[in-house]
């Protein structure tokens, strides 16, 4: 995340002359010995943020260390010792993951739930978003405070019921299942971030096209989406990494064919010492897509995650 | 609400806008006015949307409520006694208690952080770098985020981050016993002594050597500076010495409580000569062949004594995922989680400040302290505030951190209403006393539900 992260605010506002290192914190009117204390001050703020920066990357550090190491030289000693010693590391952990096929199984199952329940809900809140920003129809402004609203309904209050529900349709257990409970879900924080960003459009642009006798469905593809791109684009990838990351709705909708990584890691999670190899290597796998999304679109992702404050 | 019906999208101009009052974006876009499409349109442009909304959202609130006031199989019309099981059944009020702890505790150690490495992060010219790295973990999922603190929560220090950092930090300060295994040969007159050492019953006088014979040393674990054993250095009329050495002949063989052939010494074990008051004379340390000595003891009767802390047990680290401390422990890991989301919306806020207001504070000879408590908390209340009421809600509905970091054996102490009403409702099979629980989170997110509506009219008026 980039200081366009901060889109509101210009990205650096302050004066940066070249002869102060930290940032011009001195206005001119201060003494040679404020400025030194200033320095001397950001050094320890360096060596602090230093030190929070490894407090925050040696966990992650660990698990991809330890996921390297035969399950022997886990139990006999800390990943670190690794560190001293890289000949010991092997990708054995990863081999036995390829030839497991409940593990293999579960990757694509993470797939096949997380790729439709997104394209799912950024075309319904598309639709929706639109229509609640663009078109007028009688309670449309309570309807929309009423999606607010449903932002931070607990998820727990749909288990039981839809579990039922469910049943009766056969579908308990089913990746059908699961998506469908994911787009009911997301929906609300879709269509949120969806109308707020297109009804920030300029007007203009709608009533161009309108004058111009554009369809609806036409001004919708040809103007609102276009234009709407970086919500999408956020929104996409937030929920992407939402229902990637799953594990409550899985547990409960999931069955043991249809289980996703997260719910397949976890139930090895029992015997967390025995099944360490696979644990800590699977764990990295359902870790990998996340990260590389991440750091390709950290803006987009950063955006849908503030947007999402107060969910 | 304006409840004009719209004439079709190809009518005429529009006879005057909507009501200032009611625009609905935040950058004010105004509406389509008369040229907006149909209304039957914008329900079938809603219609998916809607559908959804009902069947996962309302109607599962109107059955979770109608559900709770029956009994588990849901043949019983029970009325409140599920509510009231809630507030009584143990492991559901652990999971109430814990439940407070999280929301008290939570949010706000996130917020501080997010707020300090926000403040922090405008000092240094690596910002990005920093704030990508703390961000992350809000990538990936909370179960791999377990598995990374499964691991550092290990309990064995040889395999667990954080107490091998606490026990290496520990053995710095108060370094461990060199032997904690040994103990005295039995028959060698040697007693338990105060805080776990070991004292010679019998009185040593100046100008005696005194035997302090111990097993129980694996040869394994003697230092390489453990040479054969030798008697008691001869002793002056002002000297006390003695031999500390481990007595056991590897192969068997040799005489009890005698210095052998192929016995070795304990170096390093502290003695001390305390006199008849409790007073220490004198201390010394066993070299390499166990010997010591006391030089210039007055004349008198002493007792030698071995310390307790030669047989110290090593520091093994705290029990993070003990009863006790695993609640503390996981919102450990939720900090580790959350402060990078915190850190980023904070930093937007505080981006958003003028820079005048804080070079003001700071030409009117304020400290960066006082900017930062005077001018900067206050013009970033707003942004603190939403941050903190974000944070409760999550934090109200945790479960897959508690799920995943607790170990089995200790899931009943660090339980939490989200992870009860899963375990009840899918575990136990209680559906109704699920639905209660579900109906109680929902309840408890309604003080959100409004603080989210005001804060968007307010915001769009």
């Amino acid at each position: 995340m980039s200081d366009d992260a901060a889109a509101t605010a210009p990205p650096d506002a302050r004066p940066d002359p070249p002869p102060e290192p930290d940032g011009g914190e001195g206005a001119p009117r201060r003494s040679a010995a404020s400025r030194a204390a200033a320095l001397l001050g950001s050094g320890a703020v360096q060596v602090l943020l230093v030190l929070i920066a490894l407090f925050w990357l040696v966990p992650t550090l660990g698990l991809f260390v330890s996921s390297l190491r035969t399950p022997a030289d886990n139990a006999a000693s800390g990943w670190w010792t690794a560190l001293a010693r890289p000949a010991e590391l092997t990708l054995a952990n990863y081999a036995g993951l390829l030839d497991n096929p409940v593990f293999v199984g579960s990757f694509w199952n993470t797939v096949l739930i997380t790729v439709p329940s997104t394209l799912l809900i950024v075309v319904i809140a598309s639709l929706a978003g639109y229509a609640l920003a663009w078109m007028e129809f009688p309670g449309r402004d309570w309807l929309f405070l009423g999606v607010v609203a449903l932002l931070v309904v607990p998820i727990q209050v749909a288990l039981v019921p839809i579990a039922q529900l469910y049943g009766g349709a056969g579908i308990y257990g089913s990746i059908v299942g699961v998506v469908l409970f994911h787009v009911g879900f997301g929906l609300p924080f879709a269509i949120f971030l969806l109308r707020n960003f297109f009804a920030a459009i300029p007007r203009d642009l709608l009533e161009a096209a309108r004058m111009d006798g554009g369809k609806e469905l036409t001004i919708f593809r040809r103007v609102i989406l276009p234009l709407g791109g970086p919500a999408i684009a956020s929104l996409t990838i937030f929920q992407f990494l939402w229902v990637w990351n799953d594990l409550l709705v899985a547990l409960v909708f999931a069955d043991a064919a249809n289980q996703p990584m997260t719910k397949a890691l976890q139930a090895e999670m029992r015997q967390f010492g025995a099944n360490i190899d696979v644990i800590s290597s699977g764990a990295f796998i359902s870790m990998v897509v996340p990260l590389v999304v991440f750091f390709a679109f950290q803006r987009y992702f950063v955006q849908g995650v503030m947007a999402g404050a107060v969910k | 609400m304006a409840e004009t019906s719209q004439p079709p999208e190809a009518g005429g101009a529009a006879p005057g806008g909507p009501a200032a009052g009611e625009e609905p974006g935040p950058q004010e876009p105004g509406r389509a006015g008369a040229l907006g499409p149909p209304g039957w349109l914008a329900l079938a442009f809603l219609l998916p949307a809607l559908l959804f909304l009902g069947a996962y959202m309302l109607y599962p609130i109107g059955f979770s409520v109608y559900r709770s006031l029956w009994d588990a199989s849901g043949t019983t019309f029970v009325g409140l006694e599920n509510y009231l099981r809630m507030f009584t059944n143990p492991p559901t009020f652990v999971a109430l208690r814990n439940n407070v702890v999280w929301v008290v505790v939570a949010p706000i150690a996130v917020t501080v952080a997010g707020l300090i490495f926000a403040v922090l992060t405008e000092r240094i010219r690596w910002a990005t770098a920093f704030k990508l790295v703390v961000f992350m973990p809000m990538a990936v999922s909370f179960l791999a985020s377990g598995v990374i603190f499964r691991l550092v929560y290990e309990q064995d220090p040889e395999r667990g981050l954080a107490n091998a950092v606490i026990t290496t930090v520990q053995d710095t300060v108060a370094p461990a016993g060199a032997y904690p295994d040994a103990r005295p040969r039995e028959g060698a007159g040697l007693a338990e002594g105060p805080e776990g050492g070991y004292r010679l019953e019998a009185e040593a006088a100046p100008g005696e050597g005194v035997a302090l014979p111990l097993v129980g040393v694996a040869a394994d674990d003697l230092p390489a500076s453990a040479g054969p054993a030798s008697g008691p250095p001869d002793a002056g009329p002002e000297a006390v010495t003695g031999t500390v050495w481990l007595d056991f002949t590897p192969g068997g063989g040799g005489e009890e409580g005698a210095i052998d052939p192929e016995e070795r010494g304990l170096p390093g074990v502290q003695v001390r000569l305390v006199e008849a008051d409790g007073s220490t004379a004198a201390t010394a340390r066993a070299g390499g062949d166990g010997s010591f000595a006391f030089e210039g003891v007055e004349p008198g009767a002493y007792s030698v004594v071995l310390d307790g802390r030669n047989f110290a047990e090593p520091y093994r680290g705290v029990t993070w995922l003990g009863p006790t401390l695993v609640t503390p422990a996981i919102i450990g890991a939720y900090l580790w989680v959350w402060a990078g989301f915190a850190m980023v919306l904070i930093a937007a806020g505080l981006a958003a400040i003028p820079r005048e207001a804080l070079e003001a504070a700071r030409v009117d000879g304020a400290t960066e302290w006082q900017v930062f408590r005077r001018v900067t908390v206050p013009l970033l209340s707003p942004v603190l505030m939403v941050v903190f009421v974000t944070l409760m809600i999550y934090v109200l509905k945790i479960f897959d951190l508690v799920f995943v970091i607790a170990p089995g054996s200790v899931q009943a102490d660090a339980n939490v209403l989200a992870v009860e009403m899963w375990r009840v409702a899918f575990g136990a099979n209680d559906q109704g006393l699920g639905s209660a629980l579900a109906v109680f989170l929902l309840v408890l997110v309604v003080p959100a539900m409004v603080f989210q509506i005001r804060r968007f009219r307010r915001e769009n008026s």
